[in-house]
């Protein structure tokens, strides 16, 4: 296989420049990722260890194969989208190995507001169930919540993508064949009761765990009696009496050491059926990624310097390398594994959409998975595009992506700007997951050009009315716009709303990919049937 | 010369015994009880046939049987080693019976010097010196009391039947003297069926020389000079040495013509040593005369450049001592250190076990190793739990140590307990260096010799934590190459997080203290904190438990082995216990350390009054184990009842086998 060969000098100036930016936004990330991680912060969580309670990431530590990775899913869900801290939204989601089985985690924190669902919290639910159904990953829950934050009520409770679709979907998963199993750590109170109840096997810790769809204070004010938490849903209440629960647990380490073997006799076998390789290194060292990346998004640069620092061997097998040049199309492997690259080096011009389509048609011909690397400001616009059918180009390769059945992933490694997003596998196409970069923006089109639109129609009908808008007041229009753009298009805007599973070190890309498409094959590669081309 | 003989013994001197027959051309063969079927001993000798049931009683001490198994395999003559039947007289008339050759002394020497009254009156006739003392038939209380006075304190009094360090009290002032002797009487007729004792004046601060002697049924006799052997801890040597320090030719000399006197007095045959108490004046007394080879024979072989078995076999087939007198010389030094599995920090209380790892350092002319084991065997409590005997050799006594110093560094063990770094610290005590130790030497100065509660060597807990950490990751890989996604990255091991690694954090337990260590992966292996303090640590190579690590630039080799949760390192030759913590189950652990308890030592149930439903006090013996002469008493921890017992009076226990479960 072809070697993909670097044009750059890892000396140079610029080199260093770029490193040096693009290091900077990695350590504001891990900084950011660092004081969420402490979850509700050092009073909460004493509280909460000196009941003997580990806390959530603990848990999931104690949980997972010893030593293995786990993939964490939003990290940044909610930052700065409500008052007080949320810190991940309340809830930690994420793919773990437990007893050599790839499985969704679900685990709310009791540290950040009592493990309550905040609008985002179960956003990130059901985003990790979705990934558990299109994976097929047995789902662990780790419940200690609250349940819904009660002052947002009417975002979290009445939608179809609210509350009531948690369990929705843990029927659906466990008809699919998707285990479900619930350790019940905490509060399971009203609604989350449902999910110890609906789960196919369950275990509860004593004297921590409580179940019941009205607690101690409902109780008496309903009927008057007077009853404590774990006389009324505690382990012995639901393991010998109501049923609930399976099995009863000590303490939170018995808890998860009997969860693992749980997992550990479910009789599943992952079957893959891609024609593997022995991985190997890419050429380049990774941490060169932060050099070869410009610090503007406006700048252009080889797409290829990315893809051999993520790829085996840096070996890439380019398809049609000289016809629609602003998009690279091409086979290598990430970890082993095969897969096709699509990475934007340019604007999309009808030539690179084509391609784009007919390289997806193959991976899917081939069952083949496809990554998408974006770095896109959109297509091609203007007349002779328009008249030469861009529209039409375009929409064949946002059919082809939209339909096609290979697992997808995609990675923002710059800008994702208008229909580029779409035909670069955005978040509404599907991606089996979607990561970003710290620089990424994403926005329907950048802050200056936006800010241009709209000054420009904004003086149209200026000028129609026959004033004149002096050019300072046009400034000032534009600037706060610019900056909304910036604010809004920034990664961790868009990571806090779940537009994507995460802001990834991009050093860790090739791992995260490799961990996503393993996690991904548990599901068998369904057979593509591609939408009506137009032609 | 024979064609075949017998070799009625087991472990180091059965191998010892069918070297040199092997050098000479006689076939040997092998005896073995049921727990010795794959012991080394069998696999050393030409033939080997089975004789009985593990206990020796069963087995090595049963004439019959030995004689019938040389009867059937055609042996015509039977070396009977050392211990087991090597001093029985009945057996060496047994033998001649059965036209065997017995390779050893005629029944009569054999029995005169088993008495130890009897052998005090022959050497006295002959004019060996003996100590001030009574050794008269009158054994009435105030006969010997009175004697007793004019012997003069302090004082031994001696079973006459006794022997092994059995039936032996030394007696301060007078006050003493009757409960000493009656605990003589009652262990001496409970061990020996006869309750006669002998008086002896006690030397507090004398050595222990004894004179190699050997003799041939053509009367010659000659010595083969003396080995020092002071270094005793209860009464059983641990090292040897010959020459004796600081001994000259003339005192030499007056203790080797005692000696061969000695032998001339017994009409003696064969080899035998000659045991004296060597005051710090130079006199010195005839304690008793061993009728056999003694197990520190090979550093009598070293300095004379003989082979001791060869001339036993020599003489026993009729024919002459292979030297004269004038052609025997000291040339060097020679130190033995015998190897045993015990526990020097527990009152030596013997242990036992499988050998998991044992590696010994490479002979050669100056090192010798005489043993009996491999790794994997096992030392269990039917037998002696000597491992090795380690002699090195030297130009002169400094060397020597030198060497058996660097030797003992090079022996590296996994298994029981051992006293390899006891004798470390024996050999390279300045009383020991300067040579003339005496026979107290290692009782009063056993708190410089055993180490008082280790502090824990953080570079052993480096080792087994890296050895789970590798054996973690090999073992996820390796269940990950038989699947479909041979390759997954989920088969890392290096705690992989989005934001950064994930510090792993462990539980380890050493001795009653519990470690927290959190391990951080890098490039090239780890850091690894202990409390305050960070070790960087590398794996430079490693194949199976041996790996050869870097922690904080500095190289170690290590060996480690595991057992469910239980880690033993060895870093350089030092043993190290760990216990991993598992966190799911480490509160039932707890439970149930707390109500059982566990044999300390293996042993025979001697006595047992613990039965179910018994209620007990604090403090109440329960049961007492018995294991090499030692008795231990188990006791109830604390007040509460029993709850379940399950063995009972003369069974055999292992250490660490629950004995019984008591509850609060």
């Amino acid at each position: 296989m072809p070697r993909l060969i670097s044009q750059l000098d890892p000396r140079s100036e610029s080199f260093q420049d770029n490193a040096n930016y693009h290091r900077a936004l990695l350590v504001e990330l891990k900084e950011k990722l660092a004081g969420i991680a402490l979850g509700g912060g050092e009073p909460a969580l004493k509280k909460h260890t000196e009941r003997g309670k580990l806390f959530v990431r603990e848990r999931i530590n104690e949980l997972i194969d010893p030593g293995s990775p786990f993939l964490e899913f939003s990290a940044l869900a909610g930052h700065e989208m409500y008052e007080g801290n949320i810190a991940a939204g309340g809830i930690i989601t994420g793919i773990g190995r437990v007893s050599g089985l790839e499985c969704i985690i679900v685990a709310n924190d009791a540290t950040v507001k009592g493990g309550t669902y905040f609008p985002i919290t179960v956003k990130k639910h059901l985003r990790a169930q979705e990934i558990a159904l299109e994976n097929h990953l047995p789902c662990i829950y780790l419940v200690d919540s609250g349940g819904a934050f009660l002052p947002l009520q009417d975002e979290v409770f009445p939608d179809k993508e609210h509350f009531g679709r948690i369990f929705y979907n843990q029927a659906n998963l466990s008809a699919a064949g998707i285990p479900q199993i619930a350790v019940t750590m905490g509060s399971c109170t009203a609604g989350g009761a449902y999910v110890p109840a609906m789960s196919d096997e369950s275990i509860i810790v004593r004297n921590q765990g409580t179940i019941f769809l009205g607690g101690p204070p409902l109780v008496k004010a309903a009927t008057g009696e007077v009853v404590s938490a774990e006389e009324l849903g505690g382990a012995d209440v639901h393991a010998k009496q109501s049923g609930v629960v399976d099995h009863i647990a000590e303490d939170d380490a018995h808890a998860l050491s009997i969860t693992r073997d749980i997992v550990g006799n479910l009789n599943r076998k992952k079957n893959v059926e891609l024609a593997l390789k022995e991985p190997l290194e890419p050429a380049y060292p990774a941490d060169e990624l932060f050099g070869v990346l410009p610090k503007s998004l406006n700048l252009q640069y080889d797409i290829r310097e990315i893809i051999m620092r993520i790829v085996d061997a840096s070996d890439f097998q380019e398809f049609k390398a000289n016809y629609g040049t602003t998009l690279v199309c091409g086979f290598a492997f990430i970890h082993g594994y095969p897969v096709g690259i699509v990475a934007n080096n340019g604007i999309l011009f009808s030539e690179s959409a084509q391609k784009g389509a007919h390289f997806v048609e193959l991976c899917g011909q081939r069952r083949i998975p496809l990554v998408f690397l974006q770095n896109i400001t959109g297509f091609m616009v203007g007349k002779k595009y328009e008249a030469g059918g861009i529209a039409k180009d375009g929409a064949k390769m946002v059919t082809a992506v939209a339909s096609v059945k290979v697992p997808k992933f995609t990675v923002i490694v710059g800008g994702s700007f208008g229909a580029g997003n779409y035909a670069m596998c955005g978040r509404a196409y599907g991606a089996r997951f979607l990561w970003s970069w710290p620089n990424a923006r994403i926005s329907v089109m950048g802050g200056e050009q936006a800010a241009n639109v709209l000054a420009t129609v904004k003086a149209d009908a200026i000028l129609t009315k026959g004033e004149v808008w002096p050019e300072t007041e046009q400034e000032a229009f534009k600037a706060p716009l610019r900056e909304q753009y910036e604010h809004q298009g920034h990664p961790y805007y868009a990571s806090a709303r779940l537009w994507d599973d995460g802001i990834i070190d991009p050093a860790d890309t090739r791992r995260v990919l490799g961990l996503g498409l393993s996690a991904a094959l548990n599901a068998p590669v369904e057979e593509t049937r591609f939408g009506v081309f137009r032609m | 010369m024979f064609n075949k003989i017998l070799i009625a013994n087991r472990g180091e001197i059965a191998c010892r015994i069918a070297r040199s027959a092997r050098a000479m051309g006689i076939r040997s063969v092998a005896v073995y009880s049921d727990a010795d079927r794959r012991a080394l001993h069998v696999d050393t000798c030409d033939e080997a046939i089975h004789i009985g049931g593990s206990a020796p009683g069963d087995s090595y001490l049963l004439a019959d049987n030995i004689i019938a198994a040389a009867l059937k395999t055609g042996a015509e003559a039977i070396h009977p080693g050392f211990g087991f039947l090597s001093e029985n007289a009945d057996f060496a008339e047994r033998c001649a019976a059965s036209n065997l050759v017995f390779i050893g002394p005629g029944a009569q020497a054999i029995r005169s010097m088993g008495s130890k009254s009897a052998a005090r009156q022959i050497m006295q006739a002959a004019g060996v010196p003996v100590l001030p003392g009574y050794d008269g038939d009158e054994q009435a209380q105030d006969v010997l009391l009175e004697q007793a006075r004019q012997v003069g304190f302090p004082l031994l009094i001696k079973a006459v039947a006794g022997g092994g360090g059995k039936g032996l009290r030394s007696v301060e002032r007078e006050s003493e003297f009757d409960a000493a002797l009656q605990a003589v009487k009652r262990e001496s007729m409970g061990a020996f069926a006869d309750d006669a004792v002998l008086l002896e004046r006690f030397l507090p601060t004398a050595r222990h020389i004894e004179i190699q002697v050997f003799a041939d049924t053509h009367g010659n006799v000659v010595h083969l000079f003396e080995r020092d052997c002071s270094l005793q801890r209860r009464h059983q040597k641990v090292i040897e040495e010959a020459p004796a320090p600081g001994i000259d030719n003339g005192l030499r000399e007056d203790m080797a013509a005692a000696a061969v006197l000695c032998a001339k007095a017994t009409d003696y045959v064969g080899a035998g040593t000659v045991e004296f108490l060597l005051a710090p004046d130079n006199t010195f007394y005839f304690m008793e005369m061993n009728t056999r080879l003694q197990v520190e024979h090979p550093v009598t072989e070293m300095i004379t450049g003989q082979d001791l078995v060869a001339w036993q076999f020599k003489v026993a087939a009729g024919e002459a001592l292979p030297l004269e007198q004038s052609s025997l010389a000291i040339k060097g030094h020679a130190i033995e250190a015998r190897i045993y599995a015990e526990n020097p920090e527990s009152n030596f209380l013997p242990s036992t076990g499988r050998l998991d790892y044992l590696q010994t350092p490479q002979t050669s002319a100056n090192i010798r190793i005489d043993t009996g084991v491999r790794q994997e065997d096992e030392i269990s409590a039917y037998y002696d739990p000597m491992i090795a005997k380690l002699i090195c050799y030297g130009d002169d006594r400094a060397q020597a140590l030198a060497r058996l110093k660097m030797a003992l560094n090079q022996y590296r063990l996994i298994g029981p307990k051992s006293n390899i770094n006891f004798l470390h610290r024996l050999c390279t005590h300045p009383a020991v260096l300067a040579g003339g130790a005496t026979t107290r030497f290692i009782d009063s100065s056993l708190n410089e010799l055993i180490a008082v509660d280790p502090l824990m060597d953080e570079n052993a807990l480096i080792s087994a934590v890296v050895f789970l950490l590798q054996k973690q990751a090999q073992l996820i890989q390796e269940q990950q190459r038989d699947t479909t996604d041979p390759n997954s990255p989920w088969a890392a091991s290096d705690y992989w997080r989005v934001s950064e690694f994930q510090a792993q954090r462990l539980n380890l337990q050493y001795e009653h203290n519990e470690i927290e260590l959190a391990i951080y992966t890098h490039n090239n292996g780890w850091n690894i904190k202990i409390q305050d303090n960070t070790f960087r640590v590398e794996i430079l190579a490693s194949e199976g438990s041996e790996s050869s690590l870097l922690i904080n630039d500095l190289r170690y080799e290590s060996v480690v082995l595991q057992s469910a949760n239980t880690l033993r390192v060895l870093l350089g030759n030092v043993p190290h216990k760990f216990t991993l913590l598992d966190k799911g189950t480490v509160s039932e652990n707890l439970h149930r350390q707390k109500d059982q308890i566990v044999s300390p030592m293996p042993g025979k149930i001697i006595s047992c009054t613990a039965r179910a439903g018994l209620h007990v006090k604090k403090g109440e013996t329960l049961m007492v184990l018995e294991a090499m002469k030692m008795e231990h008493a188990l006791q109830a921890p604390h007040a509460g009842e029993i709850s379940e017992v399950y063995f009972s009076l003369g069974e055999q226990v292992n250490e660490g086998e629950t004995l019984f479960v008591f509850k609060e």
